[in-house]
């Protein structure tokens, strides 16, 4: 069986490098095709890491359903790991993974125990996700069982150390809703995930934040993370790694590829080691290979340039707007219900003390709100029971519509698509 | 947001359950959804995401809405929607409720038609296929549906 390279190891060499890992989120039903779809990931000629991204029913534990469509030839919208033979997926491997190259299971369970032992038998060692990153925004799993399935799961992964392989996690704790949840909260969340992966034995994690509105403001938030982080998690191995816009994707390949590149600066800018890419078929479908290659290459370029440009000039600081210290807030918060990380964020949930906006969880209080203000930045209409108070001003009554929705979540859309349209006006294509 | 989170609707409005399907993760199309149904009046209890069909058959007989909305995004709106409206329609109190569909149904990307056929024939009222005009057909069903509903 072939290994792939530690995961921690090999991003944070390539950081050590001045190098951005790019990495999709790529998932193929068809074993040949994930495959060619990891082949064409390695040899993209810039510094990737590869992803086999599961589908859903393998993510709510239909495994019924996954076994019938393997059977009826149906394609799924992802890699089903647990339900392809074990066999299927070394298969899928050999000769992919290699000591510069590794790949991580992706998939959105609140339940992954059959997903890691899955991973785990087919030589794999990195995966994603988190009890409170993949419980609340997608399904209907209690945060308390949440908890317990993904202490499980760590201790399962931390268990394969024992053959010798370094398991890495990444908490998806800085996605939350993919959209128009502010910075404090995600950072909160990423650090406090880091924290319930250490505390449950895994010495190797990233934390993770997702691009926003305002690129400030996103350079702000990795920095109140990467502090935190080297406060709260100095006893492991960590780096941080950015996602591309997660929100509604501009629809112009123009659009979607000056997103991408903006994404990449700010990775290099705000100290990210590893960045996951969008494609420009984002707003549209699940998309193809060559468009995950070109992504891959746009990103890892534009992220090359970045780095030389701030050798030549060196960066001006962002402002402090109080991310820190907000994320800081929730994060102690928190931590002071209980010794035990797994009781108080149970509890914290309960409490309100976190509390996801627009977030439609049974356990999720909803008592937040959130809006893109007039200079394009994430800020809070309503904190609920936050620990925010004297923090943050919401400035007044929140009144959220369907119309303000779509402007908020639409913001980043428009921004990039007018963009790009204005300079197809401007200057008319030659030839 | 609880799951009954319900708006404040003048009582002559629909009572409206928003739902996603058994795989599909996506909410903020019910958000929307939700905000969208209570500014037109209506009252609506949102059931969220990864909704089960006997988890939306039992809140459908709990609540006996006067019409059902599935909202999904995630490319197995065929399969998913045509279990759920099964589901719903094996119970003779929701046989004749409005029942209606809509999202990107299929993987493929395709706008348009290309999956209406079978969830009709399924026994969904109608399909909205995500596409141009699909907010605007939507709107007008609601229209046609309130005054039935309501004479």
């Amino acid at each position: 069986m072939s290994t792939g390279a530690d995961f921690g190891e090999f991003v944070r060499r390539a950081a050590g490098a001045g190098t951005l890992v790019v990495q999709p989120r790529m998932g193929i039903s068809d074993p040949a095709r994930m495959r060619a779809g990891l082949l064409a990931t390695r040899r993209a000629g810039v510094c990737t890491a590869g992803t086999i991204t599961l589908d859903s029913y393998t993510r709510v534990g239909d495994h019924g359903r996954v076994r019938a469509a393997l059977a009826d030839g149906d394609d799924l919208n992802g890699y089903p790991i647990v339900d392809h033979p074990v066999d299927v997926t070394r298969a899928v491997l050999d000769g992919v993974l290699a000591p510069d190259f590794a790949v991580q299971v992706r998939h959105g369970s609140g339940r992954p125990q059959r997903i890691v032992a899955a991973l785990l038998a087919a030589g794999l060692s990195a995966t994603e996700g988190g009890p409170l990153s993949y419980c609340l925004p997608y399904g209907r799993v209690p945060v308390a069982e949440s908890v317990r399935a993904w202490r499980e799961s760590a201790r399962l992964l931390g268990g394969a150390r024992a053959d010798g392989v370094r398991p890495h996690v990444e908490t998806f704790g800085g996605c939350m809703m993919g959209q128009l949840c502010p910075p404090s909260l995600l950072v909160a969340i990423s650090v406090l995930e880091g924290m319930f992966f250490a505390r449950n034995g895994l010495d190797s994690v990233s934390l993770s934040y997702a691009q926003q509105t305002n690129p400030d403001q996103d350079r702000e938030a990795l920095r109140a993370l990467r502090s935190l982080a080297a406060e709260l998690l100095s006893d492991v191995d960590w780096h941080v790694v950015l996602y591309t816009y997660m929100g509604v994707f501009p629809r112009t390949p123009g659009g979607a590829t000056d997103l991408l590149a903006q994404a990449a600066r700010l990775g290099v800018r705000g100290g990210a080691a590893r960045l996951i890419v969008k494609t420009v078929a984002e707003a549209h479908r699940i998309p193809t290979i060559d468009e995950n290659v070109t992504a891959l290459r746009v990103a890892g370029h534009a992220a090359a340039r970045e780095r030389a440009a701030i050798a030549m000039t060196p960066q001006a600081d962002c402002p402090d707007t109080g991310i820190a210290a907000e994320a800081r807030a929730i994060v102690t918060a928190v931590l002071d219900l209980h010794p035990s990380l797994d009781t108080a964020l149970v509890r914290a949930v309960h409490a309100g003390l976190l509390d996801v906006p627009f977030c439609l969880h049974p356990d999720n209080p909803g008592r937040t709100g959130a809006t893109v203000d007039a200079d394009g930045r994430l800020r809070w209409t309503r904190i609920g029971d936050l620990p925010l108070r004297g923090l943050v001003t919401t400035g007044g009554r929140d009144v959220t519509t369907a119309a303000s929705l779509l402007r908020s979540l639409s913001y980043v859309e428009r921004r990039w698509d007018d963009e790009t349209m204005e300079r197809a006006v401007r200057e008319p294509a030659r030839g | 947001m609880a799951e009954t989170a319900q708006s404040d609707a003048p009582a002559a409005g629909l009572h409206v359950v928003v739902s996603s399907v058994a795989s599909d993760a996506h909410t903020w199309n019910l958000v929307y959804l939700q905000l969208v149904l209570a500014e037109a009046g209506h009252r609506v209890t949102n059931l969220g995401p990864c909704v089960p069909a006997e988890l939306l058959v039992a809140r459908c007989l709990t609540v006996r809405p006067d019409l059902v909305v599935l909202s999904t995004v995630n490319g197995h709106g065929v399969f998913d929607g045509t279990n759920a409206i099964t589901a719903l329609r094996a119970q003779p109190e929701l046989s004749a409720t409005p029942v209606v569909i809509g999202g990107k149904l299929g993987i493929d990307g395709s706008h348009g038609t290309a999956h209406a056929e079978p969830l009709l024939a399924a026994g969904f009222d109608a399909v909205f296929e995500d596409g141009a005009g699909t907010a605007a057909a939507f709107r007008t069903f609601l229209a046609r549906i309130g005054t039935r509903v309501r004479t």
